[in-house]
């Protein structure tokens, strides 16, 4: 006779990980993050690796006081994914300790402090920004212009000093390297009572949203493409998205489009296509079935419209997809699909 | 039970499944071969869901191979025939194959090579036959589920009645590795042809089909042969599509006719009669050779085997023996399985008997079998909801299980997980979620158990306050009629007392009077 090891069925290991899941999403954000560099300079890439150090000594030391693995938790590269996330929503000049406190919320109080890894209510890379853009509201919307609207960008030795002291090139002063964004000014302008056909005569301005911007969106949406390719979000939530937000803002651009923008303008300008693909597409703290994913993105696109146009922030996705988390048990509980065989 | 669903030739799709790696050349290279008997057969009882054939012969006793051994207690049984001549060596409990450490009654048969016959006589022509006599004899031969269930065939005939229904021959064996009804049907796919023709006409069926897997080019080359031989009659020939768990009943069912069995119930609700192949080549061989059901087909098969093939196994041959006949384990074995990789049972030894559901002996090495990644908390990525055949909510169930609310997860229709493995087969997290299931489900039936028991309690307890309430009652009411009696009794004796009185106050008047 002869004695086995046993375990339960399936004896087949999956060939996937939340690494591998992690790891696509990373990917996925190079071409954005590479469009970023293009247009606003290495700046975002000093953010980019201040915010991935900061996250992982947060998430270790997090890990440690909870008693649990650090090894595989931080192997599972969920803590960059927020990182990059937070970053990407950031003007790149942002001060290193307002990264640092985006990193306190985003992986010590809205995701340990829920329960790790799968636990969060709520998304912590927005978490993280809305903690800053509430908390330094000047800082937090700061952009520099794009490379297309001011001579060149800044270097890397000049993008550590600006980041780390403060302090700008001799040249410059911040009025100067800190322009009004795209959606600033449509909001600006339309309070102002300034026709849409006027605005966008402005230079910042390109063919569907901001110069700079639509490529960035461009870029995010390959990434997103890559990431249905992969299978590592559903079509559901940036379809439902997106969709939403042109379904509801075309009526208004056709009827009254001296005040109102035409709708790719709201798809191309700010964050709704990381929104739509890397941010609402969270899994964690989006639903969970088919239908409710198609609320949830419907849900954030008009929160987002909402913001956009009556709220006191120029672009409303974190607000959107942070108001949305918490109606995802609701959603999961009453979207639940028809099991094979029975009725609903 | 509905009216019978022609098949025709649209194909459906079936929510989620998985596209496996299949493995099923491995054991084909070699011919299907019959198993030689090993020294000594041990035969558990209990192979049937419910209940157990009771055994009928005595230890000592000479048997004959095709005798019955153990008869039907029920209808839902069907009877056990020796799978080898010999001698009766013990009725007694002997490890068998399942989870964690199990026993089972089972008869010990030491093999006489050399020993006698009993099969049943042949029935010839069978075409001519009377339906009835067709379905007494799948009865008396104990033919039953070979996919699995080991529900009895006849039972299954029986419920059909005369309801005209579709026959499928299910032929589609999703699971990796398993080969062995396709080894069957390479090696003697008349005997499936013809089986299926039988029960067609034990049934009335309208239509006959037997379903295999499209990514099978040889095998329907091979079967299309031999229907064309057979004319007219023969069972129409279908593909279906490459995917697990296809060969579900359920999922067959779905892909063929576009319809879902409805739960809780069976295929005969939509018409439809689904056998699998092995059983239908059993009742082709319980009709036309009068040989019971003795032996099947196994798939001796992965890398842990030096030469994995597939094997007619006599019941009742230990794992051991059948290791031996498939070139012994390689040293690089680690796991031992009866069944699939998918739904596979693990086995803690090879000392366990092949019992008629067993489809497959799979020896893993280490590379099929170690994890590539750490077990971690569930992100909620929906992968396991978009992969579940059965369309629940895994994420959700896992949720539900694991925080002890069963009745959230019988609420999330638990009951109708099949545990085909799809979902923790795609969990980056590489959570057992499967495992989850099915404590759960253990749970669940346990609660019922404790519900039932708790009902029975308590409708004692009601019946016990009644009767104490009725005797109280009927106590009070013989106490109040004593009393009356008693008050009554002393009013009567007033009475006397007054009268008395009376009459003396009379007589003393007239002696005053005098």
């Amino acid at each position: 006779m002869r004695t086995f090891d046993v375990a339960d069925a399936p004896h087949v290991p999956a060939p996937t990980s939340v690494r591998r899941v992690m790891g696509d999403v990373l990917i996925a954000l190079v071409p954005g993050a590479v469009a970023h560099v293009w247009f606003f300079g290495p700046a975002v890439l000093v953010q980019l690796a201040l915010a991935t150090l900061v996250a992982s000594v947060f998430e270790a030391l997090l890990l440690w006081l909870r008693g649990r693995p650090v090894a595989p938790f931080l192997g599972d590269l969920s803590a960059p994914v927020t990182a990059a996330l937070f970053v990407l929503c950031l003007p790149p000049l942002l001060p290193w300790w307002y990264t640092v406190i985006g990193m306190l919320f985003a992986i010590v109080i809205a995701k340990h402090l829920f329960g790790g890894l799968g636990h969060n209510v709520f998304n912590p890379a927005m978490i993280g920004y809305a903690a800053v853009l509430i908390s330094f509201p000047l800082a937090a919307s700061s952009w520099l212009p794009p490379r297309e609207l001011a001579d060149g960008v800044l270097t890397l030795p000049q993008a550590l000093a600006a980041i780390f002291t403060g302090a700008l090139p001799a040249e410059l002063s911040w009025d100067a390297v800190t322009g009004a964004t795209p959606l600033d000014r449509i909001r600006s302008g339309v309070i102002a009572g300034e026709m849409i056909s006027e605005l966008r005569g402005d230079p910042i301005f390109g063919d569907f949203g901001g110069k700079g911007w639509e490529w960035i969106a461009n870029a995010y949406g390959l990434g997103g493409i890559y990431l249905l390719w992969r299978r590592v979000i559903s079509w559901h939530v940036p379809v439902a998205m997106l969709g939403t937000v042109i379904v509801l803002t075309l009526p208004g651009a056709v009827l009254d489009p001296d005040t109102n923008p035409f709708p790719l303008a709201h798809v191309f300008t700010g964050g709704m296509v990381l929104g739509a693909f890397f941010i609402a597409t969270d899994p964690v703290s989006g639903a969970t079935t088919p239908r409710g994913r198609l609320v949830f993105g419907a849900g954030v696109a008009v929160l987002t419209l909402v913001i956009r146009r009556w709220g006191g922030y120029p672009d409303g996705v974190a607000f959107a997809v942070l108001l949305m988390n918490m109606t995802v048990p609701l959603l999961d509980r009453y979207t639940r699909p028809r099991v094979f065989g029975r009725g609903r | 039970m509905g009216e019978a669903v022609a098949i025709g030739t649209r194909r459906w799709r079936f929510h989620g499944g998985l596209k496996l790696r299949h493995w099923k050349t491995l054991s084909l290279e070699r011919t299907l071969a019959t198993c030689p008997l090993p020294e000594r057969l041990v035969v558990p009882v209990g192979q049937q869901r419910s209940g157990a054939p009771v055994p009928c012969v005595r230890p000592g006793q000479l048997v004959a191979r095709g005798e019955a051994i153990a008869l039907p207690s029920s209808p839902d049984d069907v009877a056990l025939h020796a799978p080898a001549a010999g001698t009766v060596r013990q009725i007694a409990p002997a490890p068998v194959i399942g989870r964690g450490a199990t026993e089972a009654p089972c008869i010990t048969i030491d093999v006489d090579p050399d020993g006698p016959d009993a099969f049943l006589s042949p029935i010839t022509p069978w075409a001519t036959t009377a339906p009835a006599a067709l379905r007494t004899r799948i009865r008396e031969a104990g033919v039953a589920g070979l996919g699995g269930s080991l529900v009895p065939t006849a039972g299954k005939i029986d419920a059909a009645g005369d309801s005209a229904p579709t026959l499928i021959v299910n032929g589609a064996e999703c699971e990796p590795y398993i080969a062995c009804d396709e080894a069957q049907m390479l090696a003697g796919p008349e005997r499936v042809l013809l089986g299926a023709q039988i029960i067609a006409r034990a049934v009335g069926a309208a239509q006959v089909i037997l379903a295999i897997e499209d990514e099978r080019p040889e095998l329907a080359e091979r079967l299309a042969e031999s229907a064309a031989s057979l004319g007219d009659a023969a069972p129409a020939i279908v593909t279906v599509p490459t995917v697990y768990p296809e060969g579900g009943e359920k999922q067959l069912i779905r892909v063929l006719t576009g319809l879902e069995v409805p739960g809780g119930g069976t295929p005969l609700d939509l018409g439809l009669l689904c056998l699998n192949v092995g059983t239908v080549a059993a009742v082709h061989d319980a009709v036309v050779e009068g040989r019971p059901l003795i032996s099947r087909v196994v798939s001796v098969t992965g890398r842990g085997f030096g030469a994995p093939r597939n094997l007619e196994v006599a019941i009742g041959t230990p794992v051991a023996w059948l290791a031996a006949q498939a070139g012994g384990y390689t040293d690089a074995i680690r796991r031992l399985v009866m069944g699939g990789p998918m739904m596979g049972v693990p086995l803690a030894h090879d000392d366990v008997p092949v019992t008629r559901a067993s489809n497959c002996i799979l020896g893993l090495i280490a590379e099929d079998i170690t994890p590539t990644a750490p077990e971690l908390p569930c992100i909620r990525c929906m992968e396991c909801v978009r992969v579940c055949p059965a369309q629940l909510l895994p994420q959700q169930l896992f949720w539900h299980i694991r925080a002890g609310s069963y009745d959230q997860a019988a609420n999330h229709a638990l009951a109708d997980c099949i545990e085909c493995g799809c979902c923790a087969q795609v969990c980056p997290s590489q959570i057992p979620l499967v495992d989850y299931y099915r404590h759960g489900k253990t749970e669940l039936a346990a609660q019922r158990v404790e519900q039932e028991r708790a009902t029975v309690a308590r409708l004692r307890f009601e019946a016990r306050s009644a009767r104490l309430d009725r005797q109280e009652a009927a106590r009070r009411e013989r106490l109040e009629a004593k009393q009356q009696k008693l008050r009554s009794a002393r009013d009567r004796k007033a009475e006397i007392a007054a009268a008395v009185a009376r009459a003396r106050a009379r007589k003393q008047g007239n002696d005053e009077d005098l």
